[in-house]
């Protein structure tokens, strides 16, 4: 009866269509609330930017969507279907992606290894004990991937070997594999050369129009480039939120954030 | 040069491709039986690809899977165990006479299943827990086998406890048991080298670097970690059958907190890094046990006194060379390679 249920439930949930909804998702760290009450809807495709400044609680959001954390209340829907008590390989399953803002990679390994890995995450045979063959489906998309990021001249060095902003590019390789859904990304632009960070932009923009992402990005010339939507957060919650006109223009913000000079705008 | 800038070089083949140094290595060990006498090569060789098969289980866990797990040769134990208890021993009211075709799979069975549970209670466990939780259970084990007469026949365990008779071989004489194990070693090298980059393998050690971001690129962890206790435990079964068949017998001595810690000590010395590091670690406790206390006594002292040698030598190796005999090997061919005028690697 239960699994009948959750397949009822999976079924009823692929009409429903929001990508993802939190409903009063609070995060504790101990005393701090490092998010409150954020309720926050994204539609399949939606590509939104969420800004605020350090400590805003932003990342802590996407641990919370990933399941690297569980929130201390409140509840997630993925494509519909409730995953707050989900294992983050279940959510990742089911379509979403993410990088970190500090790289998370597998230095030990070469970038091919890394980005075969991200491949062979998100589908069948993750137990194989038999090697992959070089025609391999797989291996072909891992170096598909490896070039969209301009990865290929390093491809068999070793991640740990890899300039900072090599790295920052591998980041976005591995959330791209498989057939993401919607995409969270955790400051995927800091630090990055001014051409890497136009690599960057084309990517996100070359991205087919089914996949939605989630990007959190200082640098609003970024931001409000690759965005239809932003969510402004403020102190662990949801600010304002609008198109990237009106965020831009909106005083309140410009006071908030815009106007202490302290971040890039363009 | 001028051939591979033409592009007519041919592409070394998947034989050429493989070092000069296995290819001695290789015909030195199937010669042996010419060059060494029989207690060489049943004590010595027969010994040290035991303890290196048990050992690289260890190292299969702890270099590719960052678990360092001190059940290994408990597990061996557990195969060794159902050997005899499963097969025939002199312990004829306990041993149940199957033949080898069901006593070696089932013990094989049997072992890994107990490797498997205890990996499914340790992988919850970080760092020096998981030490503590399985060298917890490899020491109740020890109790158990001691104090239950019905199934381990407590203190004396099992005498004449013997391969079976399989193509009219004696497997215990000296050659055929040389081969056996030096066949079981290689094996098993050669699945722990094979299986490290095949996906299993890939993700196991994308699990032993962050385990957070395996998570994140659709991977359940916890699965992968215990599989891995699962593949470890195959492999320190077949060490712990040949063990038994070495001694001829087997008795809660032979799993005992000494033993399990050898194993540790042996993996560790012998470098956990590479699947070779276990046997060389074998094969420098081996030569230790078997030659110090001769030496010992010529000079007069107690041959017991070995085992200070080997825990002298196991802080000489840990001081100098965390990552093992193999570290301080690898560190100085990358000596020799490096350009005596420039200074860099060629
Ligand atoms: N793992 C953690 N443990 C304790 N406090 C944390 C942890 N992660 C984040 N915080 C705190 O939560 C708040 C929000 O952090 P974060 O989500 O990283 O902000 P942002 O990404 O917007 O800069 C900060 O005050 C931070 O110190
Ligand atoms: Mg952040």
């Amino acid at each position: 009866m239960r699994r009948a249920d959750a397949i009822a439930d999976r079924l009823g949930a692929v009409g429903s269509g929001n990508a993802l909804e939190l409903r009063g998702i609070t995060k504790m760290f101990g005393a701090l609330a490092a998010i409150s009450d954020v309720t926050l809807t994204v539609r399949p495709g939606e590509r939104r930017a969420v800004l605020g400044s350090n400590g805003a609680g932003k990342t802590t959001l996407f641990n919370c969507v990933t399941g690297d954390f569980l929130p201390t209340s409140g509840t997630i829907r993925l494509f519909g279907e409730d995953v707050t008590n989900f294992p983050a390989h279940e959510r990742i399953r089911r379509g979403l992606r993410r990088t970190y803002q500090i790289s998370l990679l597998f230095g030990g390994l070469s970038v091919r290894d890394n980005v075969y890995l991200a491949c062979r995450g998100v589908s069948r045979g993750r137990f194989s004990l038999i090697r992959p063959r070089r025609g391999e489906a797989l291996m072909a998309r891992a170096e598909e991937l490896i070039e969209a990021v301009h990865l290929g001249d390093v491809r068999d060095s070793l991640v740990a070997s890899l300039s900072y902003g090599q790295q920052r590019q591998l980041e976005i390789a591995l959330a791209l594999a498989g057939a993401p859904r919607l995409i969270l990304f955790d400051e995927p632009a800091a630090g990055l050369s001014p051409t890497e960070r136009a690599d960057l932009v084309a990517i996100l923009t070359g991205l087919p129009a089914h996949i939605g992402f989630i990007i959190i990005e200082h640098d609003m010339d970024v931001a409000l480039r690759v965005a239809q939507t932003v969510t402004m957060m403020h102190n662990g919650r949801i600010f304002k939120e609008g198109s990237p006109e009106e965020i831009e223009n909106d005083p309140e913000v410009q006071e908030l954030y815009l106007g202490d000079g302290s971040h890039a705008h363009g | 040069m001028a051939l591979a800038a033409d592009g007519l070089q041919v592409a070394p083949t998947r034989v050429e491709r493989i070092p000069a140094a296995y290819w001695v290595v290789g015909a030195l060990l199937l010669i042996m039986p010419l060059l060494a006498n029989d207690f060489v090569l049943f004590q010595v060789f027969g010994w040290t690809f035991i303890m290196g098969l048990i050992a690289l289980s260890l190292m299969f866990l702890a270099g590719y899977g960052g678990m360092v797990s001190l059940i290994q040769m408990t597990v061996a134990g557990v195969a060794g165990y159902m050997t005899a208890i499963l097969g025939s021993s002199g312990v004829e009211q306990i041993s149940l006479g199957l033949p080898w075709y069901v006593y070696i799979p089932a013990a094989i069975a049997i072992a890994t299943l107990f490797g498997t549970l205890v990996g499914a209670l340790a992988v919850r466990t970080e760092g020096i827990y998981t030490i503590m939780i399985t060298l917890a259970i490899g020491s109740a084990f020890y109790y158990f086998a001691k104090q239950n007469y019905g199934i381990f026949n407590g203190y004396t365990g099992f005498n004449l406890v013997v391969p079976p008779d399989l193509f009219g071989v004696d497997w215990r004489q000296p050659i055929a048991f040389y081969y056996l194990t030096l066949g079981c070693a290689v094996l098993g090298y050669l699945a722990v080298l094979y299986v490290a980059r095949a996906p299993f393998g890939l993700a196991l050690q994308g699990v032993r670097d962050n385990p957070r971001r395996m998570a994140a690129l659709g991977f359940n962890v916890t699965a992968h970690r215990i599989l891995a206790y699962s593949l470890a435990s195959v492999l320190a079964a077949v060490g712990g059958i040949l063990l038994v068949w070495q001694n001829a017998q087997i008795s809660p001595g032979t799993v005992g907190i000494p033993v399990v810690i050898d194993v540790l000590v042996i993996a560790v010395v012998g470098g956990l890094r590479h699947p070779i590091g276990p046997f060389i670690g074998a094969l420098i406790y081996v030569l230790l046990r078997t030659f110090t206390p001769d030496v010992l006594a010529a000079f007069g002292q107690s041959g017991e006194r070995y085992k200070l040698l080997i825990g002298l030598g196991f802080l000489l190796v840990v001081f100098f060379s965390p990552d093992g005999v193999l570290g301080l090997w690898e560190r100085w061919r990358a000596r020799r390679r490096r350009d005596p005028l420039k200074g860099a690697a060629q």
